[in-house]
């Protein structure tokens, strides 16, 4: 290859300090450093797979939108200790002032009586402490979405949805530093202190030229800056392991407790970073994280908010990318089957080579992909949104935040006045690969949309895969509800006065 | 929210809502778990190899790639114990290393220890097993068919059941289960032992009964309990799941400690401590029951059948429990009960927060529940009904008379405030214009007994240290899992001394402080350990009154010990300087401290008696919505009502509350335990094992305290808080049924098992439906 590379060591700021890293192993875990070499131990180990949350950190970068730090809750777990370089870790130990005093998130957490065992606290603090950052004096949905990535199996959580209400109320410390301020201006958007902007200044000081190239104990690790440079040492290294946010590859290491000596990191090519709405499609770069990238499908397609709002957790969605997802292929992911439904493709490049494939001929069996080694996936495309298109994401699972769907299903169809001019069905959690449902698709395509068409189709539906038993659903269920979801999308969009579909939106007449 | 104790202004101390003692550390990341602790030097990191079978013999273990792996150091197996290869808290079954039969997937076979937690779970996968397979029991069912028992089935009877079955104008049968839970404690089992002098061993472990640890780790190895010291300042979570479980990792990590000489941390990942460790036990239910017109039940004969795993562990009390707490509120003037400690390949079942007394109601809710339908009576008429008296019908089919029961007042308050007669009519209206969309609502009471059923148990000690400064260092026998112990005594001992709380410093649960600990469970937290270091405090105090009244020559009446001042006669002081002045002048000042309950006496066999010192009461009120096309359900309001005596903390209290009733909801509605046909748990993680998030909980959840002071002599006429209200959460459950029950508006019983998950809803839905159908 051709591009310049710098053998530097990992440099980045811990609680607003620099640290510079030049012998941990490549696969070492954000968590591993701050517990056993930084000596931070409030950061806490609940499950090493990104689900309990009691390790969140907050991982911070310069903003595109301001010249301060984007805040970000992330699962130290998981997350791979490289991919923290030039960016900034806050821990649960940088929250108090130097003189001691509790930060506005600890005191409404103490107040409210927040904690009992005390061992989530810390991750629970700092994903409060990033909402706090983030969004002021935010609805109580915001609050829970901002909780759904930490477990507390104690509290019953409601003191800590009311610290998360309360921790508005108090002032910083007068010895706090700035970064630590809510920090809005009167109009309610967020202001950028000195030691703030110094901080984005100072990372983007640490920035490495060409492709950093990381070596440790035995294991390398590779984070180009171009596509071109990209493609070019994973058509080199087809065994490397392509990683970003390592919500999947970091539980092969401290699940599966594989040893990965090869890693390559896609989350500092610019050009996978960006989302490009162009006149045809929405373009999103395979490092664009699950948060950015739904942003920018909500804004498109609204219906669809509800899934990504429980895609995972919010430090999950901050980690994880939709290239990752898209290219791990899991049969059970979520933002395939909806991808399916919108028409998608995906964008893959092996050297120079680059080909185009509908998402769905992606997949080809239980985790066996089209891509071939050397090939990475670079882009997601997804049509601009057509007239007359109706959709709907529907998730069904045993619990309602952060769990992996029995089912996972998307309807979209294209009318003309009442007929179903096109109809694409994307599902998930029914066969080895997300699919697409060609045969209930023939059923409402050319028909008007009503009750009976979709009685029809969702009969055909629930035939039309062998989904399997195992402790999330038993392949019954599955079926069964994937037609009932079509029942439930003809409910809510076909003409007729729409009865009431959702749990989520029933009131109870209990007093406040 | 909860309204000022009466007697708060009273009781500046005992009464307040004080944070929780380790608040402010708990927030800053500053509260250290045992794997926070400083290593000591040269400590080697341990891993568990565990049987990849369910039931088998084990011809061969290959333990060379083990020994291999760089960083490994050592190896032990059962063959390296020196001591007793067990860990069985009551019956020695429990081996602490299988060796020739393995009886569960998960369960330990050997351990390694390396210079690195990775190297040591990396071996420990490496082990090549030679195994004869052996049938597998693997549920209830298999094992009532086998009658594969860990302890005899037990029967209480009372009455004639056979005869008022036979004679009731109205009779059901049916059966129903309830599914196990995992603790899902957030810090995961963890021991790091270090050797000391004399061959002796010091356990630094997270357990809610350090005394057992003691024991255990003396038994395996070899040693007398002075030579082991094992010390718990807080444990991240435990729920019964640290009061036995905990014991044989404590022990692994010693044995490496030994064999060694280095100190040995074991600290489990989730999925191991998932796999290997016990749970709640899962129940299978079988009744007949025979009732009037109004649905008071005549005659009841009820099977309770438990999965109790490969050993007996704390089977037996549990399940006991599980007998004691088939009436809940009710009178059974008829009664039998059979209860069945099922035998099976799967990991040892244990405590967990009301320790069977959740399996014990859920039946006797149900059966009610059938009635209700059947009779076509609103359900909370039905509990009415059946209520235990107060002079009569107040005898429990265990023969104890129960002097306190509040239950029906305490019903008819929470009936009121909570406008269930209303809601109930308007979720009707509602469900009849919603196809889709259905809600449920139920009001269901609560009596949980207080003491352990092992009575020797009923015992505290405390250990009180004032310093010359004036601050005190309280130790007792119980341990801190979060539910505020620790800040809750020493707002006792504040109180008795006239001192603010923060002159009090609770230190670590040690069993070199306080020996012979009973465990911190059965809800007894408070009661006992707080009446043991009361019991210090006032020795203590009656040492500085009768030491001021000599040296303030006035008479002990008139010395007053207030608001950190000491007032005697004319003069005033501070406590600090009365402190000083008491050591100068060389009177004792450190105390110790006992309490043990009264009352009580149970017979074992017979299981007769009186167990319970008293009773606390409380009662919910759920409505919850589901949806008939997928199953989805939500919690949308509650509302509770619990008595927890004059409260020692109402903040503390409410928080046991309020999370006991979320944990109960997980239990009933969302927490899943799977396993395949061949033994191996599929749910071993929270990627797969759903406890309730924030998202769960709802949107109005009000918290009431009945009250009243306990009419017994608690500590501060206060009552045990920790498990009752788990059990609270029955009303979600039934809420549950009775919004499935609407799809046929109340005239078909839904078969509906726990836990209430949306598949096993919308399989209810549907069978009604199907019902319904074929008329």
């Amino acid at each position: 290859m051709t591009q310049p590379a710098s053998a530097a060591p990992l440099r980045f700021l811990l609680n607003g300090h620099p640290v510079t890293v030049a012998h941990a192993p490549a696969q070492t875990t954000l968590l591993e450093y701050l517990r056993d070499t930084a000596q931070l131990t409030g950061t806490k180990e609940g499950c090493a797979e990104g689900d309990c949350g009691a390790c969140t950190v907050i991982l911070a970068e310069p903003s595109r939108a301001s010249d301060g730090l984007a805040w970000k809750p992330v699962n130290a777990c998981i997350r791979l200790l490289p991919s923290v370089s030039g960016k900034a870790v806050f821990t649960v130990e940088s929250l108090r002032a130097p003189d001691g005093a509790l930060h506005p998130v600890q005191q409404a957490l103490v107040q409210h009586h927040g904690s009992q065992c005390g061992f989530c606290t810390p991750g629970f603090a700092m994903s409060l402490f990033g909402l706090y950052k983030n969004a002021h004096r935010p609805a109580p949905a915001v609050v829970c979405d901002a909780l759904s990535g930490n477990l507390c199996r104690c509290t019953g959580y409601r003191p800590i949805a009311a610290a998360a209400q309360a921790m508005y109320d108090t002032p910083c410390a007068p010895g706090a530093p700035a970064w630590q301020a809510c920090g809005r201006t009167a109009d309610g958007s967020r202001a950028v202190s000195d030691d703030e902007a110094a901080m984005a200044t100072a990372l983007a000081a640490l920035a490495v030229e060409g492709t950093h190239d990381y070596r440790a104990a035995g294991g390398r690790w590779r984070a180009p800056r171009d596509l071109d440079a990209l493609a070019a040492i994973v058509e080199a290294h087809p065994e490397a392991r392509i990683v970003a946010g390592a919500t999947d590859v970091g539980l092969w290491i401290t699940k599966h407790l594989r040893d990965l000596p090869e890693l390559v990191y896609t989350g500092e090519v610019e050009e996978l970073l960006q989302v490009r709405s162009l006149p045809t499609h929405l373009s999103i770069g395979a490092a664009v994280s699950l948060a950015d990238a739904f942003a920018a499908l909500d804004a498109r397609w609204p219906e669809l908010s509800e899934g990504w709002q429980r895609f995972a957790s919010v430090p999950i969605r901050n980690s994880g990318t939709l290239g990752g997802n898209v290219a791990n292929g899991s049969p059970i992911g979520d933002s395939m089957p909806a991808l399916i439904a919108l028409q998608a493709s995906v964008v893959l490049r092996k050297g120079t080579r680059t080909r185009e494939l509908p998402l769905e001929a992606l997949y080809l069996a239980y985790r066996k992909s089209a891509l071939e080694p050397g090939e990475l996936v670079t882009h997601v495309h997804v049509p601009q949104r057509p007239a007359g298109l109706l959709v709907r994401a529907y998730k069904v699972s045993k619990r309602y935040d952060q769990d992996i769907s029995a089912v996972f299903a998307c309807f979209a169809l294209v009318l003309d006045g009442a007929r179903v001019v096109q109809a694409r069905i994307g599902c998930g959690g029914v066969a080895g690969t997300p699919v697409r449902a060609r045969a209930a698709e023939a059923a409402l395509e050319g028909k008007p949309w009503n009750a009976a068409t979709a009685e029809t189709a969702a009969a055909i539906l629930q035939g039309e895969f062998s989904p399997i038993d195992d402790m999330r659903a038993t392949a019954g269920y599955r079926r069964r509800v994937l037609g009932n979801l079509l029942r439930r999308f003809a409910l809510e969009t076909a003409h007729g006065a729409a009865p009431v579909t959702r749990i989520e939106h029933v009131a109870t007449e209990a007093s406040a | 929210m909860n309204a000022p104790h009466p007697l708060a202004d009273l009781r500046a101390v005992v009464g307040a809502a004080v944070p929780h003692d380790s608040a402010a550390l708990h927030v800053s990341g500053e509260a250290r778990y045992t794997d926070d602790l400083d290593e000591p030097r040269g400590m080697l990191h341990v891993a568990v190899g565990v049987s990849p079978a369910a039931h088998g013999r084990l011809h061969a273990l290959d333990l060379r790639a083990v020994h291999a792996t760089p960083g490994v150091v050592a190896v032990v197996t059962a063959s390296d114990i020196p001591g007793v290869n067990d860990v069985g808290p009551i019956v020695h079954d429990d081996p602490i290393f299988a060796q020739d039969v393995l009886q569960f997937v998960g369960q330990p076979v050997f351990a390694v220890a390396a210079t690195s937690v990775r190297a040591a779970r990396q071996a420990a996968r490496l082990a090549r097993f030679d195994i004869e397979p052996l049938p597998a029991i693997l549920t209830i069912e298999e094992a009532l068919a086998a009658q594969s028992y860990v302890l005899p089935p037990v029967h209480v009877t009372r009455g004639d059941p056979a005869g008022a079955l036979s004679r009731a104008p109205h009779r059901l049968a049916g059966t129903v289960e309830a599914g196990g839970q995992d603790h899902f404690y957030l810090e995961g089992q963890i021991a790091l032992a270090t050797p000391r002098e004399h061959g002796g061993m010091h356990v630094f472990t997270s357990t809610q009964h350090p005394g057992e640890v003691q024991h255990m780790v003396a038994h395996a190895l070899g040693l007398a309990a002075h030579d082991v010291v094992v010390e718990c300042r807080r444990m991240g979570g435990g729920f019964g799941g640290k009061e036995t479980q905990m014991s044989l990792f404590a022990c692994v990590a010693a044995l490496v400690a030994r064999r060694t000489g280095r100190a040995a941390k074991l600290r489990l990942d989730r999925d191991d401590d998932m796999r290997s460790t016990g749970k709640r036990h899962a129940f299978a239910y079988r009744y007949e029951v025979g009732f009037d017109d109004a649905g008071r039940i005549l005659g009841l004969d009820l099977t309770l059948a438990s999965r109790c795993g490969f050993s007996a562990d704390l089977s037996g009390p549990v399940n006991d429990r599980a007998v004691f707490h088939a009436d809940n509120t009710y009178w059974l003037p008829n009664v039998a009960l059979h209860s069945f400690r099922c035998k099976t390949n799967t990991v040892s079942d244990t405590a967990f927060r009301g320790f069977g007394g959740p399996q014990g109601m859920f039946p006797i809710e149900h059966v009610i529940d059938e009635i209700a339908l059947a009779l076509r009576l609103d359900p909370l008429d039905v509990r009415y009904a059946n209520l235990y008296g107060t002079i009569e019908r107040n005898v429990t089919p265990y023969g104890m008379a129960i002097e306190d029961n509040i239950a029906d007042d305490l019903m008819r308050r929470l009936e009121a405030s909570s406008r269930y007669r209303e809601r109930r009519a308007a979720i009707a209206r509602w469900n009849g214009d919603s196809p889709v969309v259905k809600r449920g609502i139920a009001l269901t009471p609560v009596k949980f007994g207080i003491s352990f059923t092992a009575t020797h148990y009923n015992q505290a000690g405390a250990l009180l240290h004032l310093y010359s400064d004036g601050t005190l260092l309280l130790n007792h026998g119980g341990t801190e899992m979060g539910q505020g112990l620790f800040t809750k005594v020493a707002q006792v001992v504040a109180q008795e001394l006239g001192l603010p709380v923060a002159s009090v410093r609770v230190s670590a649960s040690d069993t070199s402080k306080v020996p012979n600990a009973s465990p911190t469970a059965a809800s007894s937290g408070s009661d006992l350990n707080g009446m043991a270091a009361r019991d210090a405090a006032r020795t203590l105090r009656a040492r500085l009154v009768a030491f001021a009244a000599r040296k303030f020559a006035c008479a002990e009446a008139d010395i007053a010990i207030e608001g950190g001042m000491v007032t005697a006669g004319t003069r005033t002081l501070p406590f600090a300087d009365l402190a000083r002045s008491a050591y100068m002048a060389r009177v004792p000042l450190s105390a110790t401290g006992f309490y043990a309950t009264p009352k009580i006496h149970y017979d074992p066999k017979t299981l007769t008696g009186r167990p319970f010192f008293y009773f606390a009461y409380g009662a919910a009120v759920s409505e919850v919505a589901i949806d008939t096309l997928t199953g989805e359900h939500r919690l949308l309001a509650v509302d509770i009502l619990h008595d927890v005596g004059a409260s020692l903390n109402p903040a503390i209290d409410t928080g046991q509350i309020e999370g006991g009733f979320i944990q109960g909801w997980g239990w009933l509605a969302l927490e899943e335990l799977w396993w395949n046909g061949k033994g191996e748990l599929g749910t071993h993680a929270p990627s797969t094992y759903k406890i309730p998030t924030a998202h769960d909980v709802p949107a109005h959840f009000r918290v009431d305290f009945y009250g009243a002071p306990n009419g017994e002599e608690t500590i501060h006429r206060s009552k045990a808080v920790g498990e009752p209200p788990f059990m609270l959460a029955l009303s979600g459950f039934h809420a549950l049924r009775d919004a499935v029950a609407s799809v046929a508006e109340r005239t078909l019983a839904p078969r509906l098992d726990a836990p209430a998950t949306d598949e096993r809803i919308l399989g209810a839905v549907d069978d009604l439906r199907a019902r319904l159908a074929d008329g």
